[in-house]
């Protein structure tokens, strides 16, 4: 008994990249009325061309860097003038959410376009040889930061959190329920929903492609990624993450950093920094919580 | 595709888009079905949704696409999955 896919396996995607997971997962819910809008990135050349083939069983329109949002928000504009109803989804890596499709994104989101927006972070230009974004973290090599980024990691859940709009979530593929149940969540409220999940990626990460799963894991096990929702104005941990609010819960950072030899240079200082990026954060998500 | 004129996007949905993926594979992963105790871990986290639940619960692998990644044999529970050296089965 053959399993039914929503991304049909034999993908153009990397061994141990988990972005047909994710995409199985969330076309899964949302059902065939539905339309993916794929801005240029890794995703583009998994979701194949019409010589070899095309994994996902709804339609996908594939968009220029910076203009995803702006045609999500179209494309919602004429299904509503033709009274069809259905779901318009974005799916986005980081480098197109956080920096060049964020001046589109910001303005779908003030106007709350009725569309879900959906980044997959794996913290990189990856398509394009791993070039650092603004969403790579403090201290990752990549080939533009050789020594290690300098500068933090853009906190984009909040970000949308301060657009007011009427949901915001975090995921990781490693908790699969807690990952469904925001889908199921998302696909019940109306407007501009966003919703970021951490994408390990095995080569731009420089980790062995077993350890996608274990990777995603730990990310959230050791806190530098909380699982959360926003809903209402107001925020709340959500599953593993609810305990990690007390620090001592958390697994040590260097268990997540030792898998991954983009951190491997990491000195003793940029270490240090990095913690202090993750204390700043959930210091600023009690503050948010209150 | 070409002999249509197509208002809207479409998709032709196909398994296989990124060719047969099993010829990627370096190692494959076996199933030692006397260990397995058929938690579903593997088919719920095969990143390339390649393992299927077969009739008894049992998961198969669909070695036709599977990249050989390890990523079933990292988060079984039991280490029911080996990672032979492709050129040795
Ligand atoms: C305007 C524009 N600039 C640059 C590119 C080249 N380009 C294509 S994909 C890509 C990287 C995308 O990064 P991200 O959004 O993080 O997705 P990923 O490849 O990491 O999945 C770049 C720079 C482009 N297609 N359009
Ligand atoms: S480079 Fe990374 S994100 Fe892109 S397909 Fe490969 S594993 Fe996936
Ligand atoms: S090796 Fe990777 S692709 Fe193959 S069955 Fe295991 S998890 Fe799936
Ligand atoms: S993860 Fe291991 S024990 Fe669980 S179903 Fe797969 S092979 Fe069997
Ligand atoms: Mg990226």
């Amino acid at each position: 008994m053959a399993n039914v896919n929503y991304m049909l396996r034999g993908t153009a995607a990397c061994p141990g990249c988990p972005i047909p997971r994710e995409l199985n997962n969330i076309l899964e819910i949302a059902g065939k009325d539905t339309v993916l809008v794929v801005p240029a990135s890794c995703s583009t050349i998994i979701m194949g061309d019409d010589i070899h083939g095309m994994p996902s069983v709804v339609p996908v329109v594939h968009s220029p860097f910076a203009a995803p949002s702006a045609i999500a928000s179209g494309i919602k504009a004429a299904m509503n003038q033709l009274n069809k109803k259905g779901n318009v989804i974005v799916w986005a890596g980081d480098g197109s959410t956080g920096d060049i499709g964020f001046a589109s994104l910001s303005g779908a989101a003030e106007r709350n376009e009725d569309i879900i927006y959906i980044c997959y972070d794996n913290e990189a230009y990856m398509n394009t040889g791993i070039q650092r974004s603004g969403l790579t973290p403090r201290g990752a090599w990549s080939t533009t930061t050789p020594e290690g980024k300098r500068e933090f990691k853009k906190p984009l859940p909040f970000l949308m959190m301060d657009h007011k709009i009427p949901y915001v979530a975090t995921l990781s593929i490693a908790y699969p329920f807690d990952y469904e149940a925001k889908i199921k969540k998302a696909m019940t409220i109306s407007g501009f929903r966003y919703l970021h999940i951490l994408s390990p990626c095995p080569p731009g990460w420089r980790f062995d492609p077993s350890l996608t799963i274990e990777i995603a894991k730990l990310a959230v096990e050791t806190g530098i990624w909380p699982l959360m929702e926003y809903e209402n104005n107001k925020l709340k941990l959500t599953g593993p993450s609810i305990l990690l609010k007390d620090k001592s819960k958390r697994k040590p950072i260097e268990e997540y950093l030792k898998l991954q030899e983009r951190f491997k240079e990491l000195s003793d200082e940029e270490k240090r920094l990095l913690e202090e990026d993750i204390n700043a954060m959930w210091l600023e998500i009690e503050r948010r919580m209150s | 595709m070409n002999d249509k004129n197509f208002d809207f996007a479409i998709s032709i949905p196909s398994k296989g888009s990124g060719g047969k993926t099993g010829l990627w594979r370096t190692k494959r992963p076996v199933i030692n079905y006397d260990k397995c105790t058929r938690c579903r871990f593997c088919i719920i986290f095969c990143v390339e949704n390649t393992i299927d639940e077969k009739e008894n619960h049992l998961p198969e692998i669909d070695y036709d696409y599977c990249k050989g990644c390890g990523v079933c044999a990292n988060v079984c529970p039991v280490n029911a999955i080996e990672m032979k050296d492709e050129a040795e089965v």
